[in-house]
């Protein structure tokens, strides 16, 4: 299990940083959602806490700042469009998430091919095992995705909007499979979502994201108000309740 | 809880692709010193060939022996090598820039070759009994001095992504092209000698060109099939690539570097020989798959293949010799258009 915590944190490559002194924590173990309106800087964030981006303050795993090589093993990232080479099989695709622990110039051993057999299996991939990447559907292409990060047996995934080209229905059970296993290794989650039903259904806490600087942090209900939406989004909503009490956003129009 | 799980597939380079492929060779390089030896008869020299190998005695006298084992044989294996060099450094760069045109003369290896070999043609008076000719000497630094201003100027105008890299390759290209073409309009009574060259050839005087190639494809043949599983978790795109732990930039400049080497190489003992580059690591994607550790081994051997059987109808073909440069893209050409369309049909 791993423990995440941002101090201070400014990312972006040009002399404006796109996000500015985000301070956060994850607990271990939880579901950490990073939402906000176009362009607020949640791919950035995501990026800044994966390394990818140059990055000003602190980002913590288990209290300490890991090296490059470290955060591999126990940092998995899923940018939102990931690149999928054409031609590569579903196996040899995810076979590539092992990369982590192996040595520059080794191969990957049995043990690591069982791991990805096992990571098809648990998403259901495993009837797709042999088939390129590009002849999957858009969802099937999002769980191979997941699979490679899942198959790099990190304790922390950072993931960039997961469920993007997907329809309701796929979302659903993507979101739905990821919190079931996250929920059977114990694996800390932090993705964005653009999706705030979906976010306040599934994560524990939100953050949101406005201009590159922390809004509002705290639990969905907390976070999610009409007011907020309205100063943040410049959007007109009303917050609903499902049955079992998650928020939901939904957009309505304004009398005319 | 027993249950019979089946390995998933993975696209390894299996032993007997492996063997099977350096048997192709074998025959390739035989078949080109056997049936590529005029005068002296096929059947002769075949017995030649018998005889070494068992130790009986050969139809042939000294000297038709001396012709098949100092000229004929480290032609064909010098066609080898340079197949081997140019096919699996055109592998690497289409992996390193993530498109399939990609070539191994893209950063400026040809132009930066074309223009010191323009220069030692017309103002390098002809020398004899250097133990490297002026010329190889002036196309392997001219090929790697191309690459290198390339690499220097996309990295000074910022960044080591490969779009930046592209645009600095067209440049020098450019540039160097444009004294190459400068230095030849003052000295027109050499243009024949150039072009020449510029098409490409293999005319060796014995065993010492390919002693000067070998190593430095040897080399770069090693660092590239070592890479090879880098090379595929390049093609996720350089954040993936980052995220699993790479560092994007050095592992692109590892392998252009050896690509370039091995190129470099090539060009200094055979001139500009175009398309092998290019045709033959897409028939091995095309037959074999996508993973670079497939493609860069059998791109190695493929392009060894492809080059002898096109130096063995540049001799052959008609009276005179062809310019092996355009053997290969008349004959790769077609070949590829019918690889192409066949395996498309094949696959969804």
């Amino acid at each position: 299990m791993t423990e995440l915590r941002l101090r201070g944190v400014s990312a972006g490559y040009g002399a404006t940083p796109v996000v500015r002194g985000v301070s956060a924590e994850v607990s271990s173990g939880g579901w950490f959602a990073i939402v906000g309106p176009n362009g607020a800087g949640k791919s950035t964030l995501l990026k800044a806490i994966a390394g990818l981006v140059p990055c000003q303050g602190r980002v913590e795993l288990n209290g300490k700042a890991p090296s490059r090589k470290e955060k591999a093993r126990v940092l998995g990232y899923a940018p939102q469009n990931p690149v999928l080479p054409d031609g590569l099989t579903v196996t040899d695709y995810v076979l590539l998430g092992r990369t982590p622990h192996l040595g520059l110039l080794a191969r990957e051993s049995a043990a690591d091919v069982s791991i990805v057999e096992e990571t098809l299996e648990r998403l259901d991939l495993t009837a797709l095992a042999g088939r390129k990447l590009r002849t999957l559907s858009g969802g099937e292409q999002q769980r191979t995705v997941l699979a490679r990060v899942l198959a790099q047996r990190t304790s922390l995934l950072l993931l960039d909007e997961p469920t993007t080209g997907l329809d309701v229905g796929h979302a659903q059970a993507l979101l739905e499979r990821l919190d079931l296993l996250r929920r059977e290794d114990g694996t800390t989650v932090v993705s964005t979502l653009h999706d705030l039903t979906f976010a306040a259904q599934y994560a524990d806490e939100l953050l949101l994201l406005d201009g590159g600087e922390v809004a509002a942090s705290g639990k969905p209900a907390e976070v999610l108000t009409p007011q907020r939406l309205r100063d943040h989004y410049a959007a007109e909503t009303e917050v609903l309740h499902t049955a079992d009490g998650h928020p939901v956003v939904a957009p309505v129009r304004r009398p005319t | 809880m027993l249950r019979t799980r089946s390995r998933p597939p993975t696209t390894r380079l299996r032993p007997r692709t492996v063997v099977l492929a350096l048997l192709v060779l074998l025959a390739a390089m035989v078949f080109a010193l056997v049936a590529g030896s005029g005068a002296l008869g096929w059947q002769r020299v075949l017995g030649e060939l018998v005889a070494q190998v068992t130790g009986g005695t050969s139809p042939l006298s000294e000297r038709e022996a001396a012709i098949v084992w100092e000229l004929r044989a480290p032609r064909v294996l010098l066609a080898g090598l340079v197949g081997a060099a140019l096919a699996s450094a055109g592998a690497a760069f289409q992996g390193v820039f993530r498109n399939p045109l990609a070539d191994p003369y893209l950063l400026g290896a040809a132009a930066g070759a074309g223009m010191a070999a323009t220069i030692v043609v017309v103002f390098v008076p002809a020398v004899t009994g250097w133990l490297i000719g002026p010329l190889p000497l002036a196309a392997f630094a001219g090929a790697l001095g191309g690459v290198g201003l390339s690499w220097l100027l996309g990295r000074s105008a910022g960044g080591s992504g490969t779009a930046t890299l592209l645009l600095a390759g067209v440049a020098v290209t450019a540039f160097l092209t444009a004294i190459q073409t400068f230095v030849q309009q003052l000295n027109t009574d050499t243009i024949k000698q150039v072009y020449t060259w510029t098409l490409g050839g293999l005319n060796v005087t014995g065993w010492r060109d390919l002693w000067l190639a070998l190593p430095y494809v040897a080399v770069a043949a090693v660092v590239l099939c070592g890479c090879a599983r880098l090379l595929d978790v390049l093609t996720l795109g350089d954040a993936e690539a980052a995220s699993l732990g790479i560092r994007p930039g050095r592992v692109r400049l590892v392998l252009l570097a050896a690509a370039s080497l091995a190129t470099a190489a090539a060009v200094a003992v055979s001139g500009l020989i175009g398309f092998v580059g290019i045709v033959v690591p897409h028939i091995v994607r095309l037959l074999a798959g996508a993973s670079y550790r497939v493609i860069l081994p059998l791109s190695l051997i493929g392009g060894a293949v492809f080059l002898v059987l096109a130096d063995f109808v540049a001799r052959t073909a008609l009276p005179g010799e062809l310019p092996l440069g355009v053997v290969t893209a008349f004959a790769g050409a077609p070949f590829f258009a019918v690889v192409l369309r066949t395996s498309r049909g094949r696959t969804p």
